[in-house]
């Protein structure tokens, strides 16, 4: 096999970090490789140098053999390299067949030429997708707009097709028809770097795998040769004893107490309990209504009927900050858009719901926070400069950390985590894991919402399953379960 | 060691957060050299000077003629040379306060005895009589001619100019709190600028028909001033209402009310000045109580400090950044948004009343026509100092040091002769000029 795509030598430095340390990089036409690394490792660089978004400061790539230099987006993609990033680079309000001209519009003294729908049909049609070409993107699914992307990134006869996390936001029959594109891919000769955590998933697409770890790649192997343990320790750089942490639980009276939770079709008639020092998972596909239940619970949605009661006592909760007062807390799904205010220190965004507790009269005592929240960077471990930094120059893990502060700090009771390790590295996670573990042991009650399944397996002492808004299904034994037995619940 | 580090650190948010504060300074040295003149000293301390000035010229025993022109401040002046004059030994021959005719005649009549000098106000010492003393009399050419040194100084830096410009901007200054805090917040308030002229006609009218009119008490001044920014507040109460139960956007809402708004200013005043208002009522735009400093002027720099306070160290104002930073992700950390949200438009409301009533007291009446327009000065206040429109971002004292800015360069235009019509497309590059070098620092350092 020829190699169709090599990197030698990648160097990229920006001001007090130094992302890429010489990174040599192989991909064979027809393959796929499957790039991981823990947060920081310089994968999201190196995938930007590929897509010309970043310019190396050092290192070649050759393409076909041929040396080329990727000083722009345009230019990557006319060395024939496509990269879909984990955050779509499509525009709502156009239609996806407009997104995929887009730049590239078939043109005719500047009118545009017809023609470029059929073309988009007969992609999608390639692709197996029924998409409307004349649909706006902002109203297609999560899945479709991939979808879209891959179609753009055919449409422009890329021979080297870069995926970011692309399976991140996708359910399970949609991963397996993700999964299917690619093969498909690779019949045709297409060369596909893939990068993801989830280890499952490389197992079933990956021929070969490479592991980054701090700018450089510490591990290049065939898939065959390399186990999930073994992944992970090269990723972590060391010997990972469990994916997760161990723990004797012992369970209490119930904290939490929803009857008959209701909401248009999204939640329909849901009842369930969590008691003290338990961890309930919750899971089910995109869409099943996870996330809606735990909005209503923490008052982010009006439900339309149905009580919550905590610690016994019924409480009426129509906004975040009855529910804030009933010792309820919510870790939402979207940390970045709805945890956190990245445009403001952590230290504020710490601070925010807690302000009562460091003022007198409406001022606030800012040596109280500032001393507190230096405790909670040292208990939870949160990386940061200070405590000035910007949210949003934290890594994910980071970022979770700090919103779990705020809410510890809040003193709540029950904790509401909704994708509580989307998009964390795998030494992030277990720090997060074994945050978790001590909060239901000190008798807080836990939901886990996951799409993970080996992460609710390995978490939680009973799990909920959901399916088009009402529970499909309760597992009391989790130690005895199985990733089937979860699906047959979840799918319908 | 520590001590020089925290002054480094200090030193450099300083510069980085108020960065425009630089911008003001350098204008501020540009006018100075481009006005630099010839001074020419009036008043009671020039007079001071000149006899100082005098006695060192002229011997123990001089006699001296003093000559001003007409008018008060001349008059003064005279006065205030002839008792220098005379506390220090020296003879006064007479003082003229007239024209160069009136001089004419005194000096004639002082030439009976030898007159060492004649003392002058800076204004009559060009009178071309003086030049050829001899014609007058022969007696009179050794006479000196004698005024206050004149020295350089910039028209800018004048004492009185500076203070100008302050008052000038006060009111747009002091409206642009509350604007600042809407910024923040994520919105805008187009109606301000109706909201000054309604409170200004409210104020005069209430003080006309129930007050007394021009023979009302200061309780009464107080309680009408009270009842038009109480108005103007429930106006701002009025468009947070429509902002966050309706979610119709900000800059829609405070357009409708400021055409209703100003719609009712002329309403209530029948389309004409009301100024049956007492004298008193002109203390807060056009009284100087604290060491000449303008009233005006005094609450301005209050409220600022008040203001600063609130945004800085209350929960209110860390509610307002988070509201403006992320609303929903704000919402789901327990602040009441809503409520937030009706505290900062009613603040802005209520700072636009104040601002309305400052200017009837400075002009002595209220007219539908005050604040036209004034919107949009406030709001290039708000963006000169820095404050982002999309919220989440922005100083209290940056809009100041905006505001005056603002002023400076208005001030600047009028001492360097420019047209009025050019002043605005000026104004207008000023503004842009701002905001691009806003974005270019901040691309730079984020």
């Amino acid at each position: 096999m020829t190699h169709l795509l090599e990197m030698r030598g990648i160097q990229k430095s920006f001001p007090g970090v130094h992302a890429l340390r010489g990174i040599d990089l192989d991909l064979h036409a027809g393959e796929v490789l499957a790039l991981l690394g823990e947060n920081g490792a310089g994968k999201s660089t190196l995938l930007k140098s590929l897509g010309g978004a970043h310019i190396p400061d050092a290192g070649t790539i050759r393409i076909d053999g041929r040396n080329v230099r990727l000083s722009s987006p345009l230019e990557a993609q006319r060395a024939g390299i496509a990269v879909i990033y984990q955050e779509y680079n499509l525009i709502p309000a156009l239609s996806s067949c407009e997104n995929i001209f887009l730049g590239r519009e078939r043109t005719r003294f500047g009118f545009l030429r017809r023609g470029e729908r059929q073309l988009a049909l007969e992609l999608f049609r390639r692709l197996g997708a029924d998409i409307n070409p004349d649909t706006p993107c902002g109203r297609l699914s999560v899945a479709e707009q991939q979808l879209v992307e891959i179609a753009k990134a055919m449409s422009l006869d890329a021979r080297v097709l870069v995926m970011d996390e692309p399976t991140a936001a996708l359910s399970p029959p949609e991963v397996d028809k993700l999964l299917a594109i690619v093969r498909d891919l690779k019949s045709q000769g297409i060369g596909v770097i893939y990068v993801s955590h989830r280890l499952e998933e490389i197992q079933r697409i990956a021929d070969r795998v490479m592991v980054m770890r701090d700018g450089q790649s510490v591990a290049s192997s065939h898939i065959a040769a390399a186990g999930r343990q073994q992944i992970i320790e090269w990723m972590v750089g060391r010997k990972l004893e469990n994916e997760f942490p161990s723990r004797k639980p012992s369970f209490g009276e119930p904290r939490l107490a929803v009857r008959h939770l209701c909401r248009a079709d999204k939640v329909r008639d849901v009842s369930f309990e969590i008691r003290r020092g338990e961890i309930l998972g919750m899971t089910g596909l995109v869409g099943a209504g996870r996330t809606e239940v735990a909005r209503l619970i923490f008052g982010a949605d009006r439900r339309d009927s149905g009580e919550i009661a905590v610690d016994g006592r019924p409480r009426d909760i129509r906004e975040p900050r009855d529910a804030i007062r009933a010792g309820i807390c919510l870790l939402t799904e979207d940390r970045k858009h709805q945890g956190l205010i990245l445009g403001q220190s952590i230290l504020h965004n710490y601070g925010l719901p807690n302000l009562k507790r460091f003022s007198t009269c409406g001022f606030v005592g800012h040596r109280e926070e500032r001393r507190t929240f230096g405790d909670y960077m040292t208990k939870l471990g949160i990386k940061a400069p200070s405590a000035s930094q910007l949210a949003k120059n934290l890594s994910g893990g980071n970022q979770q950390k700090v919103v779990l502060a705020k809410w510890l700090e809040a003193n709540c009771d029950v904790i509401l985590f909704d994708e509580p390790t989307r998009g964390i590295d795998v030494g992030a996670k277990f720090e997060i894991y074994q945050l978790m573990h001590a909060l239901a042991a000190q008798g807080k009650a836990i939901l886990m919402i996951s799409s993970e399944l080996p992460e609710v397996l390995g978490m939680a002492d009973r799990i909920l399953v959901m399916r088009q808004g009402h529970v499909s299904g309760e597992i009391l034994d989790v130690k005895s379960t199985s990733q089937e037995a979860i699906m047959e619940m979840a799918v319908h | 060691m520590a001590h020089s580090d925290s002054l480094r650190r200090s030193l450099r948010i300083v510069v980085s957060d108020y960065g425009m504060l630089l911008v003001l300074l350098a204008i501020g040295a540009y006018l100075s050299v481009v006005t630099y003149a010839e001074q020419h000293p009036t008043g009671l301390a020039a007079a001071r000077q000149l006899a100082a000035s005098v006695r060192q010229k002229c011997s123990d025993n001089a006699r001296v003629l003093v000559v001003a022109r007409n008018g008060a401040e001349d008059e003064a002046f005279a006065k205030e040379l002839k008792s220098q004059l005379e506390s220090s030994g020296l003879r006064v021959a007479g003082v003229v306060n007239g024209e160069p005719a009136d001089a004419r005649k005194a000096l004639t009549a002082a030439a009976t005895e030898k007159l060492d000098a004649v003392a002058c106000h800076p204004a009559a010492a060009s009178w071309t009589l003086f030049e050829n003393m001899a014609r007058i009399s022969p007696a009179l050419a050794t006479t000196q001619i004698l005024k206050p040194e004149s020295y350089y100084w910039p028209n800018f830096l004048k004492a009185e100019n500076l203070l100008n410009i302050a008052n000038q901007i006060a009111v747009i200054a002091i409206v642009a709190i509350g604007m600042t805090m809407v910024v923040i917040s994520g919105g805008i308030d187009l109606s301000v600028g109706s909201l000054i002229a309604l409170s200004a006609v409210v104020v005069a009218r209430l003080i006309r028909d129930y007050g007394g009119g021009t023979s009302a008490g200061t309780p009464a001044l107080l309680v009408a001033s009270a009842a038009a920014i109480a108005l103007c507040a429930l106006c701002g109460v009025f468009s947070a209402t429509m902002i966050t139960r309706f979610r119709v956007p900000p800059f829609i809402v405070t357009l409708g009310v400021m055409l209703m708004a100003g719609g009712e200013a002329r309403a209530i005043s029948e389309g004409e000045t009301i100024n049956q208002v007492p004298q008193s009522f002109m203390w807060l735009g056009r009284g100087a109580d604290l060491f000449g400093i303008p009233n005006a002027v005094v609450l301005m720099l209050v409220l600022y400090g008040a203001a600063h306070v609130v945004m800085t160290r209350t929960s209110l104002g860390r509610y307002i950044y988070a509201v403006g930073g992320n609303a929903e992700a704000a919402r789901l950390s327990g602040v009441p948004v809503r409520r937030v949200l009706l505290v900062v438009y009613a603040v802005c409301g209520a700072l636009a009343g104040l601002g309305g009533v400052i200017l009837a007291s400075l002009f002595q009446g209220g007219s539908p026509v005050y604040g036209k327009m004034y919107e949009l000065y406030v709001i290039a206040a708000v963006v000169v100092g820095g404050a982002s429109l999309s919220g989440g971002e922005g100083r209290i004292f940056s809009t100041l040091i905006g505001a005056f800015i603002i002023a400076v360069i208005q001030n600047g235009m009028n001492l360097t002769g420019i047209r009025s019509e050019s002043q605005e497309v000026v104004l207008g590059a000023v503004i842009l000029g701002a905001v691009i070098l806003d974005k270019l620092k901040n691309r730079g350092v984020g």
